[in-house]
């Protein structure tokens, strides 16, 4: 048992007691500092949240789908609105991007471990727990009687609203005390991250011979470092308006609401970024092999990661072009959104190159992936849309903004992390997941979303706003809301049926063996699931594509690589 | 083009871990003190009522130990480095003493700050900003001193030697990060503020 | 194979069909003036943003159909047969001519776009303001808008009149925006874009509605529990009108026939109670600025920032209990016995 992650059903030792055997088994879980149990500690996490998000989406779009709608009172409209966007953003995006990390790194650069076992597992306990803690306020205040004390602030928390004399409940403080916890989680991960990429790659690995998922998440964790701080530093600030009498957000004692703002965006902006960068690092493994090509342009990925990555810290007040900034100010921020739309088109155009001319197989991880492409694009090209400020004056706050970044969340993040998870499960677990089953999450999730976000631009564009518990009927929105409503029902019908397909197959599901997908980085090499040591030599890489190299010895990658 | 940097495969030898850890550590709290130095800097000069910046003494004793205390921490790396362990361990006990007589300081002077003249955290948006950002950098100095005593025990318990020389390096990049904070603070508090 | 050929193709028209959409809407949602979008512009400002966003989109739009079909290409010409055998495609690392031109278009492209949004930004922000102008001072309150026209002495609430603004005789609105409490947003779709209102940073945005109308629009900044039943309603008259408005909004409390008791019992009642901590009724002893001014408040189509039509019956219910159509609203409940909440109203519906 010493070598596996996971106990294989029907192999427990039968001589102890079933009852010590499973203690046992969760003690392990507990106290484990390896990468790989660590990595899957925060995906079956984010996987619950990803629910729970899930289920606060859907009373939403209970209450709005038909107009003066009593589902639900304002107060608990507006906590349902708050924590989806905190949970999503904090809670399921967050916690994918490290734990896909964590179990992944090490072993496509040929680690044992990350570069800080023990800080690996502290961070993740603190981020789980601020999870927990911001849940909490669900039964705090008049708890379950009343609707609680969960945030309800909106996900952004502008002040003053968040002030003492606006929010005199506690709601505000579990945002960011609970944020400010997960938040040093995050930043520990983080920096595990960057370590162990800079200071744990296998001979031979140079920089630009890591897989383009590695580079990513050295971006990303970078990125990450100056993102989670400045929000850090500004709900500290919160706090000591609230606690100490500080006057940090006080408009009548000369502090700024806008301060505020500009601080959150700081963060607010890059953290997108944070978010779908790891999007980009998973298409970047799965369109190659299922094209059966070589990534196309493997340093301009990297360096469009990059100048994303930079870039993307000169864009935040894209989204105060109606605060009453001058037009200079506004003119600015519109060019340098624009211009962070060029790396990122490269690296759409250089997915498309890929799969040119290749061999496709629309395997379960592809479908997604090829969706996220197309769906990527849109995103851009609406977000193109909103950087025009004028426009921008109309659309924001609208439900066209909300269509718009549930396409990059959704649409892209989303089905990436369906698409990595369909990936990746065989080596995790040792077992294939149901292409059947599969190929029905892709299509009723497909339909789906389309069917609530394509609808949901044009809400916007007849000006629905967004933060609203119920709407006029007069206004020409009902048919739109109750389109948009049942394209949600759909989605969760679909991601109920990956839900039973991760569990039916973890139980009954083929099995895996090393390398299932006929891929070409080195996670591939191990037995699945992998020992608790990874590997048993300590590879060398002569290319970015070790496994090609040895699939192909007459034809290795680094005879043409650039 | 394949090798950024160039590694021969004979000598492949990656920065060490702590090193990269405590850079990138740095380079997050930077931030954070950025956007408390920003704030500061915006609101200089905001405030509408109370106390301002022009009742504050410009702490040049407690800036010349501080500083210091970077120089005295640097002789500890090299006496460790060449294995004195005795040397390190006066050096290292001068850099805390240096420490903690900034420290001493600082609460001399918010003593006076408070009862005297009536400025604390809450008077106004002078008192907020200026006792967050002095704060944050003297919390980041306690964090540094405790894990400063936490070597000191070692040492004095003879546990250390020239092996650890590395990790004493880490460590004291994070005071000196503390120390060029302070310069920042310092400048934007005391000189550029009043 | 043929399942497979058949997704793909089902794909492709799923593109088309969505860009078909797009394409079309704008067409025939023009038809839908009394529609309060943004397809439907009645104000300069409006006006010039939707034409810019009709350029952006046909970029967009252009840039869509090129990748999309592009990939829809990709996906129904190189997917694997059955027949292709085990030997893997030719492996193509890059490309730097290719690379290169598909940098620099889009750059091109974003040169483009930038020009041309930045004269909008400049012609709809640093406008000048002419002497014609109307000012008019909007301060958010929780749930619900104040108006000053400081030129003519007037103060209401929620329902905003402003002149029509012809090329012949442009009369422009200048709003100036103010914040008396937390953040809102004053949003108008056909009339201009949205600007904020926060607390000690005063904003300004103008329009010039072209055409007589009532339009519509809401808060668009979450403004706390309320937030979605903070309404406004502008109401754009011809100069005649206007004027007449003015007029009469001018007018102090005029004093009702005393043979009516209940009216004079109201009166009575609302300036005993608390109702004159929050109210200002013009020319009487109530001058509360906390809630909207009531002087004229049956000149008003709404109650409540627009959510209820202005009916006694209404009125009853909100001086009884204003959660009753506001959870949350501010005004508490007034505790009066049902005799005098009648007479209260008796006294408000005379508010001319």
């Amino acid at each position: 048992m010493a070598d596996q992650t996971f106990p294989i059903p029907g192999t427990l030792d039968a001589s102890r007691s079933r009852g010590a055997a499973l203690l046992e088994w969760l003690h392990s879980w507990v106290v484990t500092v390896d990468h790989k149990k660590l990595g899957i500690l925060y995906i079956v996490y984010a996987l619950f949240f990803l629910l729970v998000g899930g289920v606060e989406a859907l009373v939403i779009r209970i209450q709005l789908a038909i107009p003066h709608n009593h589902f639900v009172s304002p107060e608990l409209y507006n906590e349902m609105f708050t924590m989806h966007g905190t949970t999503m953003v904090f809670l399921v995006g967050m916690t994918f991007v490290f734990g896909f990390a964590n179990y992944l790194v090490p072993l496509m650069i040929g680690a044992r471990d990350m570069a800080f076992p023990r800080l690996n597992a502290f961070s993740f306990w603190m981020t789980a727990f601020g999870g927990l803690l911001l849940y909490f306020s669900f039964i705090g205040g008049f708890g379950l009687y009343g609707m609680g004390s969960a945030p309800d602030v909106g996900w952004w928390a502008y002040a003053p609203l968040t002030a003492k004399a606006f929010s005199p409940g506690h709601n505000t403080d579990y945002w960011a005390l609970a944020l400010i916890v997960a938040g040093f989680g995050t930043l520990g991960t983080a920096i595990n991250v960057i370590a162990t990429i800079i200071s744990m790659r296998c001979r031979g690995m140079t920089l630009f011979r890591m897989p383009l998922f590695v580079w990513l998440m050295l971006v990303v964790s970078s990125l990450t470092l100056i993102t989670i701080t400045p929000l850090t530093a500004a709900q500290i600030m919160l706090i000591i308006d609230r606690y100490l009498g500080g006057h940090f957000f006080d408009t009548q004692a000369g502090g700024s609401a806008v301060v505020w703002m500009h601080f959150f965006w700081i963060f607010g902006h890059p953290e997108v970024y944070v978010l779908v960068l790891p999007a980009f690092a998973i298409a970047n493994e799965i369109i190659p092999v299922f094209s059966r090509k070589a990534i196309f342009g493997y340093p301009a990925m990297v360096s469009a990661s990059v100048a994303i990555s930079f870039v993307s810290l000169t864009v935040w007040a894209h989204h105060m072009f109606t605060v009453g900034m001058t037009s200079v100010s506004n003119a600015f921020f519109v060019l340098s959104t624009m211009m962070v739309g060029i790396p990122t088109g490269i690296k759409i155009f250089n997915w498309v190159a890929t799969m040119w001319g290749g061999k496709i197989r629309f395997a379960t991880p592809m479908l997604f992936c090829t969706a996220f492409v197309v769906q990527f694009l849109v995103a851009g090209l609406t977000g193109i849309m909103l950087s025009v400020a004028p426009w921008n004056w109309q659309l924001h706050n609208s439900y066209f903004v909300i269509a718009h970044f549930h396409y990059v969340l959704v649409g892209a993040i989303v089905f990436c992390i369906f698409a990595a998870i369909y990936y990746w499960f065989p080596k995790v677990t040792g077992r294939m997941l149901s292409e059947k089953l599969g190929k029905w999450h892709f299509w009723l999730f497909f339909i789906g979303f389309h069917v609530t976000f394509d609808t949901m631009h044009f809400v916007g564009i007849l000006g629905m706003p967004r933060s609203i518990y119920t709407f006029e009927p007069d206004r020409g929105w009902n048919t739109l809301n109750m389109i948009i409503s049942a394209g949600g029902i759909i989605q969760a019908i679909a991601v109920l049926i990956f839900v039973w397909n991760m569990i039916d197959s973890y139980l009954h599901g083929p099995i895996a063996g090393n390398d299932p997908w006929d891929a070409w980085t080195l996670e591939w090499s191990t037995p699945s699931p992998p020992p608790s040591y990874n590997f048993a030599t300590d590879p060398v890489v002569h290319s970015r594509r070790p496994l090609w190299d040895l699939k192909h010895p007459n034809d290795p990658d680094w005879k043409y690589e650039r | 083009m394949s090798t950024i940097p160039i590694f021969a495969d004979e000598n492949w030898r990656l920065p060490s871990r702590g090193r990269v850890a405590m850079l990138s550590l740095i380079i997050g709290e930077s931030a954070i003190f950025t956007i408390f130095v920003v704030a500061y800097v915006y609101y200089i000069g905001r405030s509408t009522f109370g106390p301002t910046p022009q009742i504050l003494d410009v702490p040049w004793f407690n800036t010349v130990c501080l500083l210091s205390s970077s120089i005295s921490i640097l002789f500890a790396e090299h006496a460790i480095e060449h294995g004195r362990i005795r040397a390190f361990g006066a050096w290292w006990a001068l850099t805390m003493l240096l420490g903690i007589v900034f420290l001493a300081g600082t609460a001399i002077e918010w003593k006076r700050l408070i009862y005297t003249d009536g400025l604390s955290i809450r008077t106004n948006l002078f008192g907020t900003t200026f006792y967050s950002l002095v704060g944050l950098h003297a919390t980041h100095v306690v964090v540094g001193l405790v894990m400063l005593s936490l070597v000191m025990i070692f040492t004095l318990f003879g546990r250390v030697d020239r092996r650890h020389a590395e990790r004493i390096q880490v460590l004291s990049l994070y005071w000196h990060f503390v120390d060029a904070v302070w310069v920042v603070v310092f400048t934007v508090v005391y000189l550029v503020g009043r | 194979m043929q399942r497979q050929r058949s997704l793909s193709l089902t794909r492709s028209r799923i593109f088309v069909l969505a860009l078909v959409c797009v394409c079309t809407f704008p067409a025939f949602a023009q038809g839908q003036q009394t529609m309060p979008g943004i397809l439907a512009p009645a104000s300069t400002p409006a006006h010039e943003i939707y034409v810019l966003s009709q350029f952006v989109l046909l970029i967009t739009g252009a840039i869509f159909v090129v990748v999309a079909g592009l990939l829809a290409f990709v996906i129904i010409k190189f997917r694997a047969r059955g027949s292709d055998g085990e030997h893997e495609p030719a492996q193509i690392y890059g490309s730097t001519q290719v690379e290169l031109a598909w940098t620099v278009i889009p750059v091109l492209i974003v040169v483009v776009l930038f020009l041309t949004t930045a004269r909008i930004i400049f012609a709809i922000q640093d406008a000048p303001e002419p002497h014609s102008a109307l000012d008019v001072t909007v301060v958010g309150h929780q749930f619900w808008w104040e108006f000053r026209y400081p030129k003519f002495g007037i103060v209401t609430a929620n329902e905003l009149h402003l002149p029509v603004s012809t090329p012949s005789a442009p009369q422009p609105t200048y709003l100036q925006l103010l914040s008396a409490d937390v953040d809102h947003s004053f949003w108008v779709p056909q009339l201009g874009g949205k600007t904020d209102l926060i607390p000690n940073h005063p904003n300004e945005m103008w329009f010039d509605p072209q055409r007589p109308g009532l339009y519509l629009g809401q808060c668009a900044q979450f403004c706390g529990i309320e937030h979605a039943k903070m309404l406004i309603r502008v109401y754009v008259d011809t100069p005649d009108e206007f004027a007449a408005w003015v007029k009469a909004q001018q007018q102090p409390f005029a004093q009702p026939d005393a043979q009516n008791t209940a009216v004079s019992a109201g009166r009575r009642v609302f300036e005993t109670e608390a109702c004159v901590n929050c109210h200002t009724i013009y020319g009487t002893a109530a001058k509360g600025t906390f809630g909207p001014d009531l002087t004229h408040l049956m000149s008003r189509a709404t109650i409540a920032a627009g959510i209820a039509p202005n009916t006694p019956e209404n009125l009853r219910s909100w001086i009884q209990d204003p959660n009753t159509l506001k959870p949350g609203a501010l005004m508490p409940a007034m505790q009066l016995s049902d005799h005098e909440t009648d007479e209260v109203v008796a006294y408000l519906t005379t508010l001319h």
